[in-house]
């Protein structure tokens, strides 16, 4: 019987490092704009990586697709690593973690909060997979103290266009390590990573709430704010006048377990049950108007009310999350965030123009978010700098993309950059300004990369 | 003794149906035997098991098509596990399988032969403990032969036909067995095909299902309930009209 041949596939191994099978299927990013059809070919781990790697003349790897624009499309071959998802390696003592790739962060959460470990840097979405969160280089609502996500990255194994698999770190390998952290997966397929996890007492945040009447106040409650671990403003940018800017600024810190209420003592670390909505429908784009969301911005800023309370971290980290494909609120057509970051010096001018500027042409945003940065140290093509940055979500309409160009020299023209991972519209000249890494980027590249194997649409788009 | 130990096994463990399986029972507190073709392969998968849920996982180097070696690789996992649910499959490629007799015929032990002397093995060993479960992951391919996949579906209609008499043979000895219906599966076996989004299950669909079976004491389950209907119908089509159909 074991004489039989196995020239077939059989489902329980592979065929040896051959290329994964690819389909076509229309893919975009979080936002949903631009779509593109794509063939998409799924990694189970690192032998699948090494066979798409040899067969594909282009490749862009992909995690779980949050971020906004086209930096995980490419038409020829896009790599889905979320079926490299495996735990690889945990040190209870120091709280290091190795994994997959495809790891969602999620399951960082699920799996090692209650144990007592956090991850150090966390973005907006937990739905994101820890390759994604290094190649954006993501941050979080402590980057004025921890940085973004690549400061914390021990090492990482990199798959080049050769099929080399190579250890990157600060030590080992470092410049393809500093463009690997926010190159948007142009120097190769992240395999693997290590990253050290942070101890937390609780499950919760105790957060306070204040309200700002202008951009003024914000920028001084942000400044006076830095020793909080975690800091972020919603932003009102429909207000104009003396109220323009006005936000509201959440404060946090992971609780203590003798500050949570009583019955919770009891299991500090538990996680709180999952409650998510979806939106099943595509809202149609014409229930979003500057009326609409102006008064849904009157309202949030009324309603939050000031003070401290303790709250579970899903809902102080992710509170979109909550809400399965929130984006469906944009219509079909889609949404584009425009996320930008100022240095400090120019913050106060800058996002004073930018503001005037969106609430001149009447478009509005449900979501501004507007957090002070502090210095960024790893990463050559990384987004954050010491200064404000501002996000704003708007439906992806012909207004939306006429005003961008505008918004895009007022940032280059003080100093400040886009990012990359939001980004679905910005032009080559322009991230030639943002961008001062960009030079030492392309020469990594073409070292490690020399045929131009890992591209994009928005690497294409960009000239990156 | 056997119910001692929560142990599932899984045969094809390294298949994405049965990685599935493996995180759904784990998730429950259930100690896993991964089993497959190459033990090496499981683990990562193994490694990754433990650390998420913190429960036993052990590995086990099983080859379907080594019938002779069947009963020695029960004895060598020690005592015999609660539950096993077999995920083992291939589908060939049916060109291949009509020009070939030795393609043909790897298709046929794989999904057949094979997966039958193993669970019919279990099977005695779980009848002479009075207590067990087996889940046998067939194919919505059984129910009537296309020209599409017949090599595989005849296999598989095999398969289900023995799972059907071995739950009759088994029920009143305290022995359970459940058919799985899986129909389409976003798998690696189906990579690269068209299928319809609406009949196609995630490995996890499959796996969550196969959890809920055995707790709710199903005997035979279709992971997506359309599926139930749709095969309803396919095999109530007089022969005439159901040669002519092209899926």
């Amino acid at each position: 019987m074991s004489a039989v041949p196995s020239t077939a596939h059989r489902h329980d191994q592979p065929a040896n490092h051959a290329a994964p099978k690819a389909r076509a299927v229309e893919l975009s990013g979080w936002g949903r704009h631009p779509r593109s059809e794509c063939a998409l070919l799924e990694a189970r781990g690192a032998e699948d990586v090494l066979g798409a790697i040899a067969g594909n003349q282009t490749l862009i790897a992909r995690g779980n697709g949050r971020s906004y624009g086209d930096p995980a499309l490419n038409p020829a071959g896009t790599l889905s690593l979320l079926k490299s998802n495996r735990f690889i390696d945990f040190d209870p003592a120091s709280g290091m973690l190795t994994c997959e790739a495809g790891v969602l962060l999620e399951d960082v959460i699920d799996t090692f909060l209650p144990r007592g470990w956090f991850p150090p840097v966390t973005p907006g979405t937990k739905f994101v997979t820890i390759g994604g969160m290094i190649a954006s280089n993501v941050h979080g609502k402590n980057h004025h103290l921890a940085g973004s996500f690549g400061n914390h990255v021990e090492s990482l194994d990199l798959a080049l266009a050769d099929g080399q698999v190579m250890r990157c770190s600060r030590t080992e390998n470092e410049s393809l390590f500093e463009a690997t952290c926010g190159g948007m997966g142009l120097t190769g397929v992240i395999l693997r990573a290590r990253f050290r996890l942070m101890p937390v007492e609780t499950s919760f945040i105790r957060r306070e709430t204040r309200r700002l009447r202008n951009l003024s106040e914000a920028m001084d409650a942000f400044e006076a704010a830095r020793d909080w671990t975690y800091s972020v403003a919603w932003i009102d940018c429909l207000a104009r006048g003396d109220a323009l800017g006005r936000s509201l600024l959440f404060l946090g810190e992971h609780a203590r377990a003798d500050e949570l209420p009583g019955p919770r003592r009891l299991s500090p670390l538990a996680l709180p049950k999952k409650h998510s909505r979806t939106v099943p429908i595509d809202v149609p784009g014409f229930v979003q108007n500057r009326w609409s969301i102006g008064a849904f911005n009157e309202l949030y800023y009324r309603i939050a009310p000031p003070g401290t309370d303790v709250l579970d971290y899903d809902r102080f980290f992710y509170p979109l999350d909550g809400i399965l494909e929130w984006r469906r609120l944009y219509g079909r057509a889609g949404l584009v965030q425009y996320q930008c970051v100022l240095p400090l010096a120019a913050s106060r001018a800058g996002l004073t123009l930018l503001l005037k500027r969106i609430a001149d042409a009447g478009l509005g945003s449900f979501l501004g978010v507007l957090k002070l940065f502090g210095q960024q140290k790893s990463g050559l093509m990384s987004f954050p700098m010491e200064g404000y940055t501002l996000a704003l979500d708007f439906p992806a309409s012909a207004k939306t993309l006429a005003l961008f160009p505008v918004l895009d020299a007022i940032v280059a023209d003080h100093g400040g950059r886009l990012y990359l991972a939001k980004d679905a519209a910005t032009s080559p000249a322009m991230i030639e300004r943002f961008y001062p890494g960009l030079a030492q980027f392309r020469a990594v590249r073409k070292r490690v990369d020399p045929a131009g194997k890992f591209t994009s649409l928005q690497s294409r788009r960009l000239g990156l | 003794m056997s119910d001692v130990t929560q142990t599932v096994l899984i045969l094809a463990a390294a298949s994405d149906i049965g990685r599935a399986i493996a995180h759904e029972y784990a998730r429950s507190g259930t100690s896993l035997i991964l089993a497959a073709r190459d033990a090496q392969r499981l683990e990562a998968d193994a490694v990754d098991l433990r650390l998420r849920y913190g429960g036993e996982v052990r590995v086990a180097e099983f080859d379907v098509l080594d019938t002779v070696r069947q009963a020695l690789f029960l004895d060598g996992l020690g005592a015999l596990p609660d539950t096993v649910v077999c995920v083992i499959g291939l589908m060939g490629e049916q060109d291949e399988s009509q020009r070939s007799a030795r393609a043909a015929e790897l298709v046929m032990h794989s999904n057949y032969t094979g997966c039958c002397l193993i669970l019919g093995e279990v099977a005695n060993r779980m009848e002479a403990r009075g207590a067990g479960c087996i889940i046998g992951v067939s194919s919505v391919a059984g129910d009537r032969g296309r020209a599409k996949n017949y090599i595989y579906g005849s296999a598989k209609a095999g398969f289900t036909a023995f799972l059907s008499g071995l739950r009759a043979r088994l029920a009143p000895k305290g022995v359970r067995v459940i058919t799985v219906q899986p129909g389409f599966v976003d798998t690696r076996m189906t990579a690269g095909m068209d299928l319809p989004k609406a009949l196609t299950a995630q490995p996890v669909e499959v796996a969550r299902a196969i959890h809920r079976a055995q707790a709710h004491g199903k005997h035979v389950i279709y992971v997506r309930p359309v599926w139930r209907l749709v095969m309803t119908v396919i095999r109530a089509l007089p022969e005439s009209i159901f040669m002519r159909t092209k899926f």
